[in-house]
């Protein structure tokens, strides 16, 4: 049918085609008159207006980066702050003998030929009016030494800019963090017009999580320039809105005292505002300089910082990950107590060590020849082991794991700082998901003194002793106290307070267990108690690194430094109205008594002091 | 009595004229694409701040295109007809291809490394979709019935729709144009384009809801530049003071002191003809339309000669996607359409677009200069 119909088809088809194409061509015509109609309104009517804008005079939109809000502890000492720094700069347009002129600098200051290739470098890469860095931060004595012969360089000045500074250097290194240059993932993340001109953005710590309060919003300038682009002056300006000033809830000299009291030691020291859940001391030691961060640390120094044995860029009060020891004790009593398990004044006896039952292995006492029959505030004063193996089997490990969990084992505790990391709290369930095995009765036993598959942070540990100083009140930590902006203040959000339903009476033998630490003859922290007018309650811990084999000899100074036992503590005072939680972590310290315990009781003593002085 | 003479007496083909029609190139399309091609150079030298670099990488990619150009208008026209649907589904299935590796790397996909040369599928789209839609339409008598009609709309929205999901808004509405082009030289009725028309602007809300957010802050910028300075309005404003500020007779060659100092982003690339206004005023505008208005005129009038519905229909589809080519970009720089990234045909520093410009030049003058061969 088709073809027969063909040639007439045709004929038709081309007329319309014909038809189209004319069509198209008027539409074409119009449109394109469209264009030169827009073209002769900006080109002739606005002519006028757009050459003055661009012809003589170009305005040019320089945006002008807002100030970072300064960070402050709880008593208003600064803890970054933005310090001008003084580079030097040249520019090319203005120098007429560039090799000269870089010789004669290189007289002047300490020039290595590798920053004059990369001001080389640089200065391919910018126009000839624009200004390249040659020296990034000069001393005070090179800027006046610079100040003299300056006549004598016409095109190289001094250009002044803000460059965060971290006044305590390591101290406060892993809460503040450091800021450093935005690099080009962050920089498809940032959103634009509030960064413009912004070097800088918070990479770690209270920097970071705080970024978008601390950081402002830019402004702009329109400035008038010349056909060179030479600034002539300012027409407008669009003032930037300053970052917020934050107050932390951490006491700097308390913190320093904490960082020195561990010495040579590696470690962390957390100390909780008990009714609060203010963070007072967050230390991990060793801490590393920030400062070489904010302008580009040099490769090999961040590799020797890196590779270093005591890991100081390693936050140890956020992401170490530790066995608590006998420090899980007061814990594992109390949940005797609110299971029904035991009674306080009930005697168990301690010959120095457990069995199970058909099982030969021998379950130690710390103390070789046992404690006799103990209560559980004896129990608790003397760090028996063997009361613990018996109460943890009594409880059995779903009853324990349910039980550690409500003081926050296990999860984060959502302070506001990135990468906490959970720790483990070990359940039968865990067990056959993560390593298909059953869960054995042995297990539970060394649970029950803070061994086996146990693991805590420093800060976990902390906010598990305030939230028990708190009569169960769970304590959520916080470092951010007050958020300041030009509008007002802000206030931390108050978190809805969460309470582990807990039977009064059953805190008293806990406590008074704890106090005997600190205060009784035979307490494992008596070290601490003397000559204060008020009681602390505490408890040690002592942490194995590696196994002891069965019927092996220990002692703490035969064998290497790297293999002894982490030294823990925990405390919180004054015993009857806690204000201050702490929890202290010693690697490798050897006892809890004699290591970690007088560390947090210096942080006890000057905070309560403190507290009462004022 | 006059002697009838014909022309190829007065002028007598030279020796290059009578090479060139051997090998098949159209001679007045030649010299305006090499003309437009020459006058890029001249542009690409100030917006490019002078540097000859930039000058060779454009030179090679030109020099590339018009090999191409030259290649395709050795091909017989029945060859292109033949695999017009082959190619066409080539490309669906490599643009399928290239948004699954995108949904495996995570964000925007548009091109396929081979490994000796990045390719992007979209870019052959553009040329295979009018090939498609004029094949299949050719092969129905003319004007097409509403069935094919629906099919030929099915063609054309499956690659614009795969194209926007890239995501490159630019580039779908170049090829749903192309397509749409074909339709509207195949009779389609007015009152069936006026329907579409309300139906796309009915659709708007729709579009804007499936728009992605960057999409969304042109379509803002567009209708208020002035609202965010230092952002997204900043190409606009900028723009629109350096053509303003050109007049009527430009401020001369190198003479742009917008681009010169940098207040002009992308002044070698989708915003050249900021510079190109700016320099050479209102005077050197209108010449450069009227150059473009000439390639154009010249591609119609091939397509008009044409002999068979599918050349006439590819050829003329292709000379009028030129023209949206010219008139999206220019209408963006100027300010009259949202930014929606189409580089100048022919003069924008960038490769991709002038090879498959090029490309259907070459078709064009193989449309043209293999009639007396060609069959039915």
């Amino acid at each position: 049918m088709d073809r027969v119909f063909s040639i007439k088809n045709d004929l038709a088809e081309n007329r319309l085609f014909l038809r189209r194409i004319y069509v198209a061509l008027i539409f074409i015509g119009l449109m394109s008159a469209g264009l030169v109609v827009r073209l002769m309104y900006l080109q002739i009517v606005g002519h006028e207006h757009y050459a003055m804008l661009a012809k003589e005079n170009s305005v040019k939109l320089t945006p002008v980066p807002p100030t970072r809000g300064i960070i402050y502890d709880r008593n208003g000492k600064v803890l970054a702050e933005n310090t001008p720094s003084y580079s030097l700069e040249l520019i090319p347009e203005q120098i007429r003998d560039m090799e000269d002129t870089l010789r004669r600098l290189q007289e002047l200051f300490d020039l290595p030929d590798e920053k004059v290739e990369q001001f080389h470098k640089q200065r391919k890469r910018e126009k000839r009016f624009n200004s390249v860095v040659l020296l990034p931060s000069l001393t005070d004595e090179e800027l006046a030494k610079f100040a003299v012969s300056m006549p004598f360089f016409p095109g190289v000045e001094i250009k002044t800019r803000q460059v965060r500074h971290y006044p305590y250097y390591e101290l406060a290194s892993h809460v503040v963090g450091y800021v450093g240059r935005i690099n080009e993932t962050e920089l498809k993340e940032l959103p634009m017009p509030e960064y413009q001109g912004t070097n800088h953005i918070g990479k770690l710590g209270i920097e970071r999580t705080y970024e978008t309060q601390l950081h402002g919003k830019a402004g702009y300038a329109e400035i008038e320039t010349n056909v060179q682009g030479r600034s002539l002056n300012t027409l407008n300006e669009v003032k930037p809105v300053p970052g917020a000033n934050l107050y932390l809830t951490l006491d700097i000299d308390l913190q320093k005292t904490a960082y020195d009291a561990l010495d040579f030691y590696n470690g962390a020291v957390v100390a909780i505002d008990v009714k609060t859940g203010g963070v007072l001391v967050f230390v991990s030691r060793p801490g590393f300089d920030p400062n070489p961060f904010v302008v580009g640390i040099p490769s090999e120094d961040y590799k020797a910082l890196n590779e270093s044995e005591n890991q100081p860029l390693y936050n140890r009060a956020l992401r170490g990950l530790y066995p608590p020891g006998s420090t899980i004790k007061p814990f594992i009593a109390l949940a005797g107590l609110e299971y029904d398990k035991i009674r306080a004044p009930q005697g168990l006896y301690c010959p120095g060590y457990y069995t199970l039952p058909g099982v030969d292995h021998r379950y130690r006492d710390w103390r070789k020849g046992g404690h006799g029959t103990v209560d559980m505030i004896r129990a608790i004063t003397e760090s028996c082991d063997v009361y613990f193996y018996r109460l943890a089997q009594m409880l059995g490990i779903q009853k324990m794991h349910d039980f550690l969990q409500q003081f926050g084992f296990g999860e984060k505790t959502g302070i506001d700082l990135y990468g906490e990391l959970a720790g483990l709290l070990p359940s039968p369930a865990w067990k056959q998901a993560k390593k298909k095995q059953r869960w054995y009765e042995g297990e539970t036993l060394i649970t029950g003194i803070g061994q086996g598959y146990h693991q805590v942070t420093p800060l976990q540990l902390a906010r598990a002793t305030a939230t028990l100083a708190n009569h169960g009140q769970i304590v959520t930590p916080f470092l951010v106290n007050k958020i300041v902006t030009a509008q007002g203040v802000q206030k931390s959000p108050e978190k809805p307070a969460e309470i582990i339903p807990l039977k009064a009476q059953n805190l008293d033998p806990i406590v008074a267990g704890m106090i005997n630490v600190v205060h009784s003859a035979s307490g494992t922290a008596k070290r601490i108690g003397y000559g204060i007018p008020y009681q602390i309650a505490g408890k040690t811990g002592t942490a194995q690194v590696f196994g002891i084999k069965q019927g092996a000899k220990y002692n703490e100074s035969e064998i290497d430094f790297k293999l002894r036992d982490n030294a823990l503590f925990v405390a919180f005072a004054p015993a009857d109205d806690p204000k201050i939680a702490v929890a202290v972590v010693v690697e490798h310290g050897g006892h809890g008594g004699s290591v970690a315990a007088p560390i947090a009781g210096k942080v006890i003593k000057q905070y309560l002091q403190n507290l009462h002085e004022n | 009595m006059k002697t009838e003479t014909r022309r190829e007496h007065f002028h007598p083909p030279s020796v290059i004229g009578k090479l060139l029609r051997r090998m098949h190139i159209d001679i007045p399309l030649f010299l305006c694409l090499f003309l437009t091609a020459l006058l890029s150079f001249v542009i690409l030298y100030s917006s490019g701040g002078q540097d000859f670099g930039v000058l060779l990488r454009q030179a090679a990619r030109v020099g590339l295109a018009f090999f191409l150009m030259i290649v395709l208008a050795q091909v017989n026209p029945i060859q292109f007809k033949r695999y017009s649907a082959t190619l066409f589904g080539i490309g669906i299935f490599l643009l399928i291809a290239v948004l699954i590796m995108g949904q495996i790397g995570k964000g925007a996909q548009r091109w396929l490394d081979l490994g000796f040369f990045r390719f992007q599928p979209s870019e052959m789209i553009k040329i295979t979709t009018p090939m498609m839609i004029a094949w299949y339409l050719a092969e129905h008598h003319l004007p097409p019935k509403p069935k094919q009609l629906g099919i030929a709309g099915f063609l054309i929205i499956l690659p614009t729709l795969l194209i926007a999901k890239q995501p490159d808004l630019g580039t779908a509405l170049l090829v749903a144009s192309a397509g749409a082009a074909v339709l509207f030289f195949a009779g389609l009725s007015y009152w069936f384009l006026g329907a579409i028309i309300g139906l796309v602007g009915a659709s708007t809300p729709v579009i804007w809801h499936l728009m992605h957010d960057y999409q969304r802050d042109r379509v803002r910028t567009f209708l208020s530049p002035e609202a965010d300075p230092l952002g997204r309005g900043y190409h606009i404003i900028q723009s629109k003071i350096a053509i303003g500020s050109g007049g009527i007779y430009g401020k001369g060659w190198l003479g742009s002191t917008q681009s010169e100092l940098e207040f002009l982003p992308e002044s070698s690339t989708d915003f050249i003809f900021a510079v190109f206004a700016e320099e050479f005023g209102l005077f050197g505008c209108i010449a450069l339309l009227a150059l473009y208005l000439l390639i154009i005129a010249r591609s119609l009038y091939i397509a008009s000669q044409a002999r068979d519905s599918y050349n006439r229909l590819l050829a003329s589809a292709l000379a009028f996607t030129f023209f949206v080519y010219v008139f999206v970009n220019i209408g963006m720089v100027i300010g009259i359409l949202p930014v929606v990234g189409v580089p100048l045909p022919l003069i924008s520093y960038g490769g991709t677009s002038i090879v498959t410009l090029l490309a259907g030049f070459g078709i064009l003058m193989s449309i043209h200069t293999h009639q007396k061969f060609s069959i039915g």
